[in-house]
């Protein structure tokens, strides 16, 4: 079972996320800012993160930033979704090394069918 | 006293001075040599010998007479000071070094006209030098008790002329430049000054109160002397006459004697020292006079008939009471006198002579072609000798001429042919239209009126006492007696000369004048000169000149007379002054004044015009056009200052602009992040609906209680993103002015009461401590009720959004200070981060880490209450508490 984190701070928008993963069959975990996902990496290796930008306390470029620091996370994945949707926004998040980057509000089915492409890759 | 010991003290005195002058040159620039007192105690060389025994001479003999020679300065002071700042300036900017450079300069550089001011000053100041000689032997035999000796190389005042001669020509001549200050030389005068003040008040007080009882004593035995009467009244009007010609000779003599013009004009190294001259001066005058008289009534009543020589009572009162000390002190203080008189005239002289007669008539061309040391060297040597020539030949003048006659007598006849100077000089600097011509005119008619009535007649006298001449005049004609000229008759001889002699001068200046225009150099000098004030800082834009000349040539003429250095520095000065490019090669007018000015304080300014001319070829330029460049160039002015002006408004301007622009900049990245913000905040919602929604709609699976659910969040999302939209809209009203405030009077403390009620369920919800502090009390004040409700609500709302998670504490509480109302509401959260504590009033306040949200909720609560607290003239504040806890605050005014 592929597991993902999924990062966010605002709890509906989490809380849909959840069920939808959850329902297409994925290992899930839930981190409500950067600094909570940071704890959550230093005991899981997920497959894939999918990242909001805006974030109290740790924010979603400090949290790309330590992920593709660390070795032990060379392989997993890192979607950004994000109001952020200005063309240098993006560049910047694809720039700091991020798989994909989807804006806000976006398609949840869209969502599926970026980490699904992006988990058989890995593969 | 002996001779030998009297001229061995004498030279003690010489080498004292020598001393005091060599300190002062070296001290230089300290305050003690460059001060206003030393400046004005140096005019005092006004008060020559003359002045200490002559005064009391005249007044022996003919009572108040002597008091219209320092009642003449005395009565012109106030206006003084204005001409004299006039004058100081002329000079100082055109580097004039002595009256002959004063007068010829401003008649378009006259050589001639210098020449004649020198001749007439040498011829008018010579005889007055020779009185000072004569005073200094006279008192000298009176000391000593000796009698004058007709062999010349056995009179020990010979050799006093020798030595004063050397003292003088090694003193004078230190400066190839003329107007260099001689701080030694003003010094020493200044001192000798005092000195001789000194000694004269110890005199007086030793006549009046030792000798005899006080003035009053004095007065009571004087008056039984025959004539008395007659000698203590002014006699009407006709001697009302002769005082007032006195009295006008002597206010000339200040501004024209050339020594005074030298210490006054030339030495003068502050304008401000002349303020203190103006009383400083007639006070020394006042105090000089005060003894003149009991001293010379004291002689009259003690050697009543026994012909003794009156010019000498101060020196025969101590010493018929044989006081050797006071007879000393006596002679010492005259001796001041003389010497500081004919060191300092010997050098005017001198300066004239080499720079207006012997330079521009002669030497000029040996000098152009030497080198800077040599020609220096010579320039120093033409002027040394010229000093000791002076003393010489004034030493031989006395011994040959005036032998015989009284000091008043011959000094009185210098003062009168040196006012033949006074209508050209006043001309000079008060009326345009003067000119060489009327100058030249308005000079030799008065000297030739002069000569006729005063000097012609003086000389006779010497030789033939009985000439037809004086009763008869010349060829028998009744009105061209020389003492009763057309018929005037009651004046005495000098008086009447004076009048004859400036009338006809005056009116030959002015007419001459005025129907002959002068040339246009003189005019532009006469602009110069008038309107100083408006040129004093940069007169060489003044100074009127077309032609072609080139740089390099004039560079060749100073350094010749400055050397290599001194003319590339004064080149580079000049250059920066006008901006002017270094590489300009040609030279235009200002460089021509510029570099006429940096030689005539070596050479003079007639010379100067002459080596310059030399290397330039000048175009002649009419009358007309000078007087329109003149008012180009004033109008250069002008236009300048307005050119200044303008340039510094658009400065201010553009630097105004330029704030405006970085501010609208500021504003627009405001505006720009805002809607950034904005947008954001708006998509939050959205986004947590759409993706609700489509999870709705597209899983039919979904349980009950979780489909319930995801409904609710879009209820609670589209309630969230509505009260956004009026918050927008709030702050956009407020921040426009559309939201009108409405202040009116009302309890602060109800209005809080109200606010914080709705709230009571959220605070029992989350277990969150409440505390109103005072409560029951009324405070009032004036605000909009609705919009400090609001106020309140947010930062409560918001107190209660930070406050510690499981132990909420909250404080609200009104402070009453003088003016205004304060109120607190705290909360016991985190601290704000301090970074931050201002920015949290901005909307959609971001920390300086721009992507970390801050879990504010709308963002905007905190920018519309400042809104709000601004528009009532108030102010609002966080500030934190240690270690946890922060503190909103909010003024409102009474």
């Amino acid at each position: 079972m592929k597991k993902i984190l999924i990062v966010d701070d605002e709890p509906n928008i989490l809380m849909s996320l959840e069920y939808t993963f959850r329902k297409s069959g994925y290992e899930v975990f839930i981190a409500r800012d950067g600094k909570e996902a940071l704890e959550i990496l230093q005991v899981e290796v997920p497959h894939l993160i999918i990242l909001d930008i805006m974030m109290p306390n740790v924010d979603g470029y400090a949290t790309i930033e330590f992920i593709k620091n660390e070795p032990q996370l060379q392989f997993c994945k890192v979607i950004f979704l994000s109001a952020k949707n200005k063309e240098s926004d993006i560049e910047k998040g694809m720039g700091l090394g991020a798989d994909a980057y989807m804006t806000k509000p976006f398609s949840v089915k869209k969502l599926i069918e970026q980490v699904q492409s992006l988990l058989q890759e890995a593969d | 006293m002996s001779s030998f010991g009297l001229l061995l003290v004498l030279l003690l005195y010489l080498g004292s001075l020598f001393f005091v002058a060599q300190w002062a040159e070296k001290k230089g620039n300290s305050k003690w040599t460059n001060n206003s007192y030393v400046y004005s105690l140096s005019l005092a060389v006004y008060c020559t010998t003359w002045t200490y025994y002559g005064s009391i001479g005249v007044a022996a003999n003919s009572g108040l007479n002597y008091i219209p020679i320092y009642l003449g300065p005395v009565l012109i002071f106030p206006a003084w000071i204005l001409i004299l700042k006039k004058i100081i300036r002329i000079s100082r900017v055109n580097k004039i070094s002595s009256i002959a450079d004063f007068i010829s300069l401003r008649y378009g550089n006259s050589r001639f006209l210098g020449a004649l001011v020198t001749i007439i000053s040498i011829v008018a100041i010579l005889p007055y030098i020779g009185l000072q000689l004569k005073a200094i032997s006279e008192t000298f035999h009176v000391v000593t008790k000796s009698q004058n000796s007709h062999n010349v190389l056995s009179d020990s005042s010979t050799y006093v002329a020798i030595v004063l001669a050397l003292f003088a020509s090694f003193y004078g001549s230190r400066y190839v430049d003329a107007t260099e200050k001689r701080k030694g030389i003003v010094t020493a005068v200044a001192l000798e000054s005092a000195i001789k003040l000194f000694f004269f008040l110890i005199l007086g007080i030793y006549v009046t109160f030792f000798v005899f009882d006080g003035f009053q004593d004095i007065y009571n035995q004087a008056s039984v002397i025959p004539g008395f009467k007659e000698k203590n009244t002014v006699n009407g009007l006709e001697g009302g006459m002769n005082w007032l010609m006195y009295c006008i000779l002597s206010l000339f003599a200040i501004f024209l004697l050339p020594r005074q013009f030298h210490m006054s004009v030339v030495e003068n190294n502050r304008e401000r020292h002349v303020r203190t001259a103006i009383w400083l001066f007639p006070l020394y005058l006042l105090l000089f006079n005060i003894f003149v008289y009991p001293i010379a009534w004291g002689g009259n009543i003690l050697f009543d008939g026994k012909g003794f020589n009156s010019d000498m009572y101060s020196l025969l009162i101590p010493q018929f009471f044989n006081n050797q000390t006071m007879t000393l002190l006596v002679f010492f203080g005259g001796l001041s006198a003389a010497i500081s008189m004919i060191i300092v005239s010997s050098i005017t002289l001198a300066t004239m002579l080499s720079n207006n007669l012997l330079i521009p008539y002669g030497l000029l061309g040996s000098l152009a072609a030497e080198s800077q040391v040599e020609n220096n060297d010579r320039i120093v040597r033409i002027r040394r000798i010229g000093i000791f020539l002076m003393i010489i030949l004034a030493y031989i003048y006395y011994r040959y001429f005036i032998l015989g006659f009284s000091l008043v007598s011959v000094g009185m006849i210098s003062f009168v042919i040196i006012a033949q100077l006074g209508p050209a000089f006043f001309g000079a600097i008060f009326w345009k239209r003067g000119s060489l011509r009327g100058a030249l005119a308005g000079i030799i008619t008065g000297i030739v009126v002069c000569f006729y009535t005063l000097m012609l007649p003086f000389l006779l006298s010497s030789i033939h006492p009985e000439s037809r001449f004086f009763k008869e005049g010349i060829f028998g004609i009744d009105l061209l007696k020389p003492f009763q000229l057309f018929g005037l008759d009651y004046l005495e001889p000098v008086p009447h000369a004076l009048f004859w002699s400036l009338l006809f001068n005056f009116v030959a200046y002015l007419f001459v004048s005025v129907s002959f225009k002068g040339n246009y150099r003189e005019r532009n000098y006469a602009e110069m000169y008038v309107d100083i004030n408006r040129y004093i800082t940069n007169h060489e834009n003044a100074f009127v000149w077309k032609g072609t000349a080139y740089v390099k040539d004039i560079e060749k003429v100073l350094i010749r007379f400055l050397g290599e250095e001194r003319t590339h520095r004064a080149m580079k000065i000049f250059k920066l002054k006008y901006n002017i490019d270094k590489d300009n090669t040609m030279a235009d007018a200002r460089l021509i004044k510029f570099a006429e000015n940096l030689l005539t304080g070596h050479i003079g300014t007639a010379s100067a015009k002459i080596l310059i001319e030399g290397v330039t070829k000048e175009d002649k330029i009419s009358l007309p056009e000078v007087l329109r460049i003149l008012e180009e160039s004033k109008e250069n002015i002008v236009i300048n200052k307005k050119l200044i002006a303008t340039s510094n408004e658009l400065k201010i301007i553009s630097e105004q602009l330029k704030n405006a622009n970085q501010s609208l900049m500021l504003k627009d990245k405001q505006k720009d992040e805002f809607l950034d913000t904005v947008t954001h905040e708006l998509r939050t919602p959205i986004t947590a609906i759409r993706a609700a929604s489509e999870i709705l709609y597209d899983d039919d699976e979904i349980p009950e209680e979780l489909r319930k659910q995801f409904l609710k969040n879009i209820i609670s999302e589209s309630d969230r993103l509505n009260r956004l939209i009026d918050k927008i809209l709030d702050l956009e009203k407020l921040e426009t002015g559309k939201q009108k405030i409405n202040m009116l009077p009302g309890n602060i403390v109800q209005t809080i009461r109200e606010s914080v009620e709705p709230l009571n369920q959220l605070l029992v919800n989350k277990n969150i401590s409440l505390t109103f502090i005072d409560s029951e009390n009324e405070v009032h004040c004036r605000y909009d009720h609705e919009r400090i409700v609001q106020v309140i609500t947010n930062l409560v709302s918001n107190a209660i959004k930070f406050c510690d998670e499981n132990q909420g504490v909250i404080k609200v509480e009104v402070e009453e200070v003088p003016d205004l109302v304060r109120i607190h509401i705290f909360n016991n959260g985190k601290n704000v981060v301090e970074e931050d504590i201002e920015a949290i009033f901005d909307k959609f306040y971001q920390s300086q880490n721009q992507n970390i949200k801050k879990p504010i909720g709308s963002g905007l609560g905190l920018a519309i209450s400042r809104q709000i607290v601004e528009l009532h003239h108030g102010e609002i504040w966080a500030r934190n508490h240690q270690p946890t806890g922060v503190t909103f605050t909010f003024t409102l005014p009474k």
